[in-house]
């Protein structure tokens, strides 16, 4: 017989799915949001994301190859992910030397410290992000307004968030109503026209991300829909209590970081737990601290600092909360 | 909606090529090898002498204790010796070679084409039947069938399931034998309903099986009690558990047996053999196998003689492919990988598989992302990443507590793995070691 033949245990298939394919997934979901935020901030969405993402990887490499002296494995898509995201969570105006300090902060210190992909307890990006946001906060607090190819990179003119004017006006006394009609109408907040993080503001362009991820079978509703849902949920019942001093639900969902948050970071495999029952508290532990920062807090968003808070309790959860096994009582019918 | 079994389960892709080849008889090969263990339970003794004369059916092992099985000639000729063989496993046991003379059966067998429908034997004269005909279960798991049959005292048995499902890819012997052989096969359940005094069995087949459920439920109505259930494609649904979860929503605890919730499961396999023994006099010889793969020329559907060299049914497949990487007793999840052509087909042998060498070998291992794909993938609900880093570390008490005894190692979490990690590897070490532990600690 001239054949050699291969003997192992089984199973002898594989469903062919693999970490890059899946890496890669969330990179085409990333793209519609990639593309509005490119038609609404122009250069400075293409020059930071840019920048994000060749630092990311450029520090992935090097800590790869000349500290770990392993096989480098930047094709992996991690990294580009991570850069991706880190780039959407910044104003598209912040200086290039912030964002490499981010990179650094996100790759070397909260993911190759800890021993790579799949040992990191904290998401990389958000570590990166607001590590830039304490050291940093004139510049990762000052957002450009959407104004396309029409203006540079450094020059770009700028204002505030919807959450900022919002949480600032309620601080002065200033009633709701009012406020209102400085913010962005529903619909333009849904389209994305509004001041903020480069990645965050076109809902519509998150969602259609999202429902490729569920589609491709990348992430489950788990997470995203318990964040959502929490956060509808508890504001709510504070605008039913008092609507001059709370905002609605629906301006809670559209303005700031919540669908980036519950759809790509939050859902981030590594430092999100691993069943349904985890995931789901997970979930609304971010959504009740987010509008908890939100509401009462000192800055006017909180899903980055909830989501954080929330990593760090997610061995627990994998360790102590356990999924109802097959056969487990006998219970028939 | 379609049932199935809720939790967990993945969709490899189906490959059935054979699906529509007729089911041939496989010419007798020159000589065959035999083994005394094709089931699970003590082994049996041999009963023959090097130069004895046997004819095709007659007994030349006999069956030690109660969970055990009978063991017959396949052929007739002269046994060469009793000798070590190395089997699908890969270790080697007792087996008797003969070399092949002719084909004489042992007389009583009715070797006609007729389908004798009623049956004569009463409810312990089928058991006896099927303990002396050598009946085990052909799904692959090969429990003797007379002992499933024997309700002890205390349990009832209130409903009959028997598994037309073939969840694995690749295989379809048992689609064939519904197809071509379904009034015999229904014969069959009658005689197991009839053993077991039920009078109720439900007939679980895949919805990729159309043709299949279609022919029996167009012959079910003539047998009172049988009814046939469609069900939605999903891995592991052939696992006893989980196809008595899809069809009678019952869930069986953990460590216990199907009897424990009011029902048995026999394969299609197993209830044609059952009719051949009965009705036909015929003790567990031949069965049918698939020999298949993406590069055969002749891939097909064959009945074959047990103690068949798994390289006959390859040459008559056409001979082995220049391609050839691996060569897979079972199916693609859970058979297993053979070293040489020269393992013998045993009653356990459900398929043959040729896998090319791009597929033969395993996808390089990375790093664990906790992408959770593994425990959404587990029909059991547990956490297989888990069982293996607690395996790998050797943290058996961990293990034990974490459930890993209930792994019926059916695959999925390691087909399903991104980073390729060989999680089931693990998890069968740290099975085998959980399980030494408790007997250990029992013993004290």
């Amino acid at each position: 017989m001239s054949n050699i033949l291969n003997v192992s245990p089984s199973p002898h298939a594989h469903g062919k799915e693999t970490t890059r394919k899946l890496m890669f997934g969330v990179v085409v979901a990333l793209l519609p949001a990639l593309f509005t935020s490119i038609f609404y901030f122009g250069y400075g969405a293409m020059i930071v994301t840019a920048t994000s993402v060749v630092s990311c990887l450029t520090f992935e490499y090097l800590i790869q190859r000349f500290i770990f002296r392993k096989p480098v494995t930047i094709t992996d898509g991690s990294a580009l992910v991570t850069g991706m995201l880190l780039a959407f969570n910044v104003p598209s105006n912040l200086p290039v030397f912030i964002i490499i300090i981010g990179s650094f902060v996100s790759i070397a210190i909260a993911k190759m410290t800890f021993g790579g992909l799949g040992n990191n307890p904290f998401n990389p990006a958000l570590v990166g992000r607001v590590f830039m946001l304490i050291s940093f906060p004139v510049q990762m607090t000052t957002w450009p307004v959407p104004a396309g190819f029409s203006t540079g990179y450094a020059d770009a003119v700028t204002g505030a968030t919807p959450l900022a004017i919002i949480k600032e006006g309620l601080k002065n006394g200033e009633p709701l109503s009012q406020l209102v009609t400085q913010i962005p109408t529903p619909s333009q907040m849904f389209l994305g026209n509004m001041g903020g993080s480069m990645g965050e503001v076109a809902a519509v362009a998150l969602l259609i991300g999202f429902a490729f991820l569920l589609i491709k079978k990348i992430i489950t509703w788990h997470i995203p829909v318990s964040i959502i849902g929490s956060i509808l949920i508890f504001t709510l019942i504070l605008w039913l209590l008092n609507p001059e001093k709370n905002a609605d639900p629906m301006f809670h969902i559209l303005a700031g970081g919540v669908l980036l948050g519950a759809i790509f970071m939050a859902t981030d495999y590594v430092t999100s737990p691993m069943n349904p029952a985890s995931m789901i508290i997970y979930g609304c532990g971010i959504g009740v601290l987010t509008v908890i920062i939100r509401v009462w807090g000192a800055y006017p968003e909180g899903v980055s600092f909830a989501i954080l808070i929330m990593n760090a309790f997610v061995p627990l959860m994998n360790a102590y909360i356990k999924p109802k096994r097959f056969g487990e009582e006998i219970k028939n019918g | 909606m379609l049932k199935t079994f809720p939790i967990g389960g993945v969709h490899p892709p189906e490959n059935k090529i054979t699906a529509d080849a007729a089911i041939e008889f496989l010419p007798v090969p020159s000589s065959v090898v035999i083994p005394v263990t094709q089931h699970i339970g003590a082994p049996a003794a041999i009963m023959v002498n090097k130069g004895d004369y046997v004819r095709t059916g007659q007994k030349i092992a006999e069956s030690k204790g109660f969970v055990s099985s009978n063991i017959h000639s396949s052929v007739s000729g002269k046994v060469n010796k009793t000798d070590l063989v190395t089997d699908t496993s890969g270790y080697k046991q007792p087996a008797v070679f003969i070399d092949v003379e002719g084909d004489e059966w042992v007389e009583t067998i009715d070797r006609s084409n007729e389908i004798i429908t009623e049956v004569k034997l009463s409810g312990e004269e089928i058991i006896k039947k099927c303990l002396e005909s050598g009946i085990v279960g052909l799904g692959g798991a090969t429990f003797p069938s007379h002992v499933k049959l024997t309700v002890p005292s205390g349990k009832k048995c209130d409903v009959l399931i028997i598994n037309g499902v073939e969840c694995e890819p690749y295989l379809t012997s048992d689609h064939r034998l519904m197809l071509e052989k379904g009034e015999e096969v229904l014969i069959g359940v009658t005689i197991l309903m009839k053993a077991l005094n039920v009078n109720k069995a439900l007939v679980g087949i895949e919805n990729n099986k159309t043709d299949a459920i279609n022919h029996l439920t167009k012959l079910a109505p003539i047998f009172p009690g049988i009814t046939v259930h469609a069900l939605k494609v999903k891995y592991p649904q052939g696992a006893e558990k989980q196809l008595i979860k899809a069809l009678i929503n019952r869930e069986v605890p953990s460590g216990r047996l199907p009897l424990d919730v009011g029902t048995v499961v026999h394969n299609v396999g197993t209830a044609y053999a059952v009719y051949e023994a009965v009705q036909k006099n015929k003790p567990l010889f031949e069965r049918v196998v698939t020999i298949t793969g993406k590069s055969l020329s002749k891939p097909g559907n064959y009945f074959v003689r047990i103690g068949t060299p798994v390289r006959c049914l390859i040459e008559a497949a056409g001979g082995m492919p220049e391609d050839t990487g691996k060569i897979v007793n079972g199916g693609p999840l859970m058979g297993k990988a053979i070293n040489n052509t020269d393992v013998p087909v045993v009653k356990g042998t459900s398929g043959v598989i040729l896998f090319p060498k791009e597929e033969s070998q395993r996808m390089e291992i990375s790093r664990c992302i906790r992408c959770a794909k593994c425990i959404d993938a587990c029909a059991l609900n547990l956490e297989p990443y888990l069982l293996m880093t607690l395996s790998e570390r050797g943290l058996f008490e961990r293990a034990e507590h974490e459930r890993i005894t209930d792994c019926m190692e059916c695959g999925a979490c390691s087909y399903i793995c991104p980073a390729g990690r060989p999680l089931l590897d693990y998890i069968r070490l740290g099975k085998t070691s959980v399980m030494k532990m408790v007997r250990e600690r029992n013993m004290k």
